[in-house]
C-alpha cells in the first residue's frame, strides 16, 4: 500500500473544537470546563466567542470535574476538556461519585489519549483510562476513530442526556468512516467485508487495522473489519456474528490490554459464542521513551502487527 | 424517587413564614423544637439499622435545621425546581441528620426513616439523588460537595439567577485537598451566592482533627484563600442564621460553626467513640429522654 504516504491525515481535535463551537452557537446550555488546558484542548476559538461559558478552574482535576457536576445540576450541558491521563487518572473518584453515580450529564473529554504525548513518557501516556473508565457504571465510552466520527460523537453526548467518556484521538489519522456509517450506542460500522478474520479496532488504530485487511486480502484472506466507536456498550450483535462467521477475532486500541476494547470483546465472545481471539493493545508495562509513532510500532499496534496477529490466529498458534 | 409527604409539606411552609417573621426568641424557640424533633428521629434511625454516624449527625443537625428552616428557599413538593437554593451535604456520612431533615420538612413521609439502611431501601448510609428528592448530589466520599457547589454557584452567575448555594462540610473533611482547590476556584470567580459551612467539633473517626492532622488556624485559611470568614456557636439557631447572611464583600462566604460531636446527648457529647458506635437500647432510651421524647 505505498499510497500511504499520500494520505491526508487529522488531528481529531480540530474536528472536536469545531463541532463543540457549532453546538454552543445553537445551544447556551453548552459550557465547556478546562484545567488550564485552554489551548492543548483546542479551546482558544471557544474562549474567544463564549468568553463568559469557558470556565477554567485551573490546575486541579478533582475541581474540574466535582465543578462540571455542579454545572450540569443547574441545566447546563459541561464538556469537561482535559488531557486524558490526569481527567481520568486524578479524577477518577469524581467521574464514578459526582458524575456517573449521581446521573449528571457531564461529557468528559479525554484529550491526547493513549501515547499521543509519546516522548513525555508514562506520567502522561493515557493507557489504563479504558480499563478505569469501563469499570464504572452508567457511563458511555465513545473511541472516535476520525474527524468525522469526532463530530457525531460531540453532537451524540450533547443530546444523550447521559454521563459520557469521549476520548478523541490526537495521533494524527486518515477519514476511515464513510459518510453514511451509523452513530449510535451498542451499533459497530463495518468497514470492510469478509469471512475468514474479524478485526475489531478503535480510534487510531482503525486506518491500519483497514491497512492490514488491504494486505491480507491481496493474499486472499478475507478481513472483516469492525470500527466500534461506542467501547460501552458494545455491539454485542456484532461481535457475536463475527465470532460465529469467520474463524477468529482480533481487536486492536491504544490502550493496556487488561480492561479495554479487548477486554470487552473476550466478555462477550466468551459468554455468547467461544472463538480464538488476538488482544492487540499495551501489555502491563509502563513504556521505554519514544515518540507515539515509535510506541505504537514497539506494541505490535501497527498494520504489520495486525497482520501477524491475524496469521497468527489462522495458524492455530496458542 | 420517594414521593413527597404534601400535609408535612404544608406545615413546612407555614413553619417557614412563621420563623422568618417571627421576633428572635419566637423563632429561636421553634427552631430548637424542631432540632429536638429532628434528632429524636436520628436516634431512632440509627437504633433501628443497628448502623450510623451518630456523632457527626448530632453535631451538625443545628446547622441543617437553621438552613432549611430560616434561610434557604426550597419546596418539597417541587424538589428539582430550577430557582431553588442548592443545599449540599458533602459529609454524606451524616446522612440520617439530612434524611430526618428532609422527612421533617415534608420532601418524604417520615414513615420512610424506618427504613434506613435496611435492604433495598431508598435511604442508604450515603445520600443517593436519583431515590431522594432533596439531595443535590451523590456524597459519602469527602471532599466531593464542595467542587459540585462551586459549580451550581457558576451556574446561577452564568444565568443571572439569583438562588443561593449552600455546602456543609465535616472538619475533618477539609484535610481532603480537593476541598481547597474549590476554595480557590469560588473565590477566584467571587461567587458571592456561595456560602461553606463547616461543623467545626473537633473530632474527626480516630482522634481529634488537631491530633490527626491539625485545621488551626481554620479561621485564616479560609481567609488567606479569599474567603469572608464568620466564625458562630454552631448549636444557637440565630447566631447561624446571621452568618448565613449575604456576602458583604462579593466572596464567598465560609462559616465556621464550632459545634459539639454528639451534641444532645450527654454521653455521647465531645466523645470519639461515638463517630459510629450504635446505642444499646437503654443508651437509646436515655438518649431521648434527655432529647425530650
Amino acid at each position: 500500500m505505498t499510497v500511504v504516504d499520500e494520505v491526508v491525515t487529522y488531528d481529531c481535535r480540530q474536528a472536536f473544537a469545531e463541532e463543540l463551537r457549532a453546538l454552543a452557537r445553537a445551544d447556551d446550555r453548552i459550557v465547556a470546563v478546562c484545567n488550564d488546558s485552554v489551548g492543548s484542548s483546542n479551546l482558544v476559538g471557544f474562549r474567544e466567542e463564549f468568553p463568559e461559558r469557558l470556565i477554567n478552574v485551573g490546575i486541579a482535576e478533582q475541581d474540574l470535574v466535582g465543578v462540571a457536576a455542579g454545572l450540569a445540576n443547574a441545566g447546563r450541558i459541561p464538556f469537561v476538556c482535559a488531557a486524558a491521563p490526569f481527567l481520568t487518572g486524578r479524577a477518577l473518584e469524581q467521574i464514578k461519585a459526582d458524575v456517573a453515580y449521581s446521573e449528571a450529564h457531564v461529557v468528559l473529554c479525554g484529550q491526547s489519549p493513549g501515547m499521543a504525548y509519546g516522548e513525555l513518557g508514562p506520567t502522561h501516556h493515557s493507557i489504563e483510562d479504558l480499563s478505569w473508565i469501563r469499570a464504572v457504571a452508567n457511563l458511555d465510552v465513545i473511541v472516535p476513530a476520525d474527524p468525522a466520527q469526532t463530530r457525531a460523537a460531540v453532537r451524540w453526548a450533547a443530546s444523550s442526556g447521559r454521563p459520557a467518556y469521549l476520548r478523541t484521538p490526537r495521533f494524527k489519522v486518515p477519514a476511515v468512516t464513510p459518510a453514511d456509517a451509523p452513530f449510535a450506542p451498542g451499533r459497530a460500522v463495518r468497514l470492510t467485508d469478509g469471512d475468514d478474520v474479524t478485526v475489531i479496532a478503535i480510534g487510531s488504530l482503525t486506518s491500519r487495522a483497514l491497512e492490514a485487511a488491504a494486505r491480507l486480502r491481496a493474499e486472499g484472506i478475507g478481513v472483516r473489519v469492525l470500527n466500534m466507536p461506542f467501547v460501552d456498550p458494545i455491539d454485542t450483535g456484532a461481535v457475536l456474528a463475527a465470532a460465529r462467521e469467520t474463524r477468529g477475532i482480533v481487536t486492536a486500541e491504544e490502550a493496556t490490554t487488561s480492561g479495554g476494547l479487548g477486554a470487552a470483546v473476550a466478555a462477550t465472545v466468551v459468554t455468547g459464542h467461544p472463538t480464538a481471539m488476538r488482544i492487540l493493545g499495551i501489555p502491563r508495562v509502563f513504556a521505554p521513551t519514544g515518540s507515539a509513532a515509535f510506541l505504537l510500532d514497539h506494541f505490535g499496534l501497527s498494520a504489520d502487527g495486525i497482520v501477524d496477529a491475524v496469521r497468527d490466529l489462522l495458524a492455530g498458534n496458542g | 424517587m420517594l414521593p413527597a409527604d404534601p400535609d408535612r409539606a404544608i406545615r413546612y411552609r407555614d413553619a417557614v413564614a412563621r420563623i422568618r417573621g417571627a421576633g428572635a426568641e419566637a423563632a429561636a424557640t421553634e427552631l430548637a423544637g424542631i432540632a429536638r424533633e429532628v434528632r429524636r428521629s436520628i436516634v431512632r434511625m440509627i437504633d433501628r439499622a443497628q448502623l450510623g454516624h451518630i456523632g457527626g449527625d448530632l453535631s451538625v443537625t443545628d446547622i441543617l435545621v437553621t438552613c432549611f428552616w430560616g434561610a434557604l428557599t426550597l419546596d418539597p413538593q417541587r424538589p428539582t425546581w430550577e430557582q431553588r437554593d442548592r443545599f449540599i451535604l458533602s459529609k454524606g456520612h451524616c446522612a440520617a441528620a439530612l434524611y430526618s431533615t428532609l422527612a421533617h420538612s415534608g420532601f418524604f413521609h417520615t414513615a420512610e426513616l424506618d427504613t434506613f439502611m435496611a435492604p433495598l431501601s431508598a435511604l442508604n448510609g450515603h445520600p443517593n439523588k436519583i431515590k431522594v428528592p432533596g439531595v443535590e448530589t451523590n456524597t459519602g466520599a469527602l471532599g466531593h460537595g464542595f467542587p459540585v457547589a462551586t459549580g451550581c454557584a457558576i451556574a446561577a452567575r452564568l444565568a443571572g439567577q439569583t438562588w443561593r448555594t449552600v455546602v456543609v462540610l465535616g472538619d475533618g473533611e477539609m484535610q481532603e485537598g480537593s476541598n481547597w482547590e474549590a476554595a480557590m476556584t469560588a473565590a477566584h470567580y467571587g461567587l458571592s451566592s456561595l456560602t461553606a459551612i463547616v461543623d467545626r467539633n473537633r473530632l474527626q473517626q480516630g482522634a481529634r482533627t488537631e491530633q490527626t492532622k491539625s485545621l488551626e488556624p481554620l479561621g485564616d485559611k479560609w481567609r488567606s484563600f479569599g474567603w469572608e470568614v464568620r466564625e458562630v456557636d454552631g448549636h444557637d439557631h440565630l447566631a447561624v442564621l446571621e452568618a448565613l447572611a449575604p456576602s458583604t464583600n462579593g466572596q464567598p462566604v465560609a462559616v465556621i460553626a464550632n459545634t459539639v460531636k454528639g451534641k444532645g446527648v450527654s454521653f455521647m457529647e465531645d466523645r470519639v467513640e461515638w463517630h459510629h458506635k450504635v446505642p444499646t437500647r437503654e443508651q437509646v432510651a436515655l438518649a431521648l429522654g434527655e432529647l425530650g421524647a
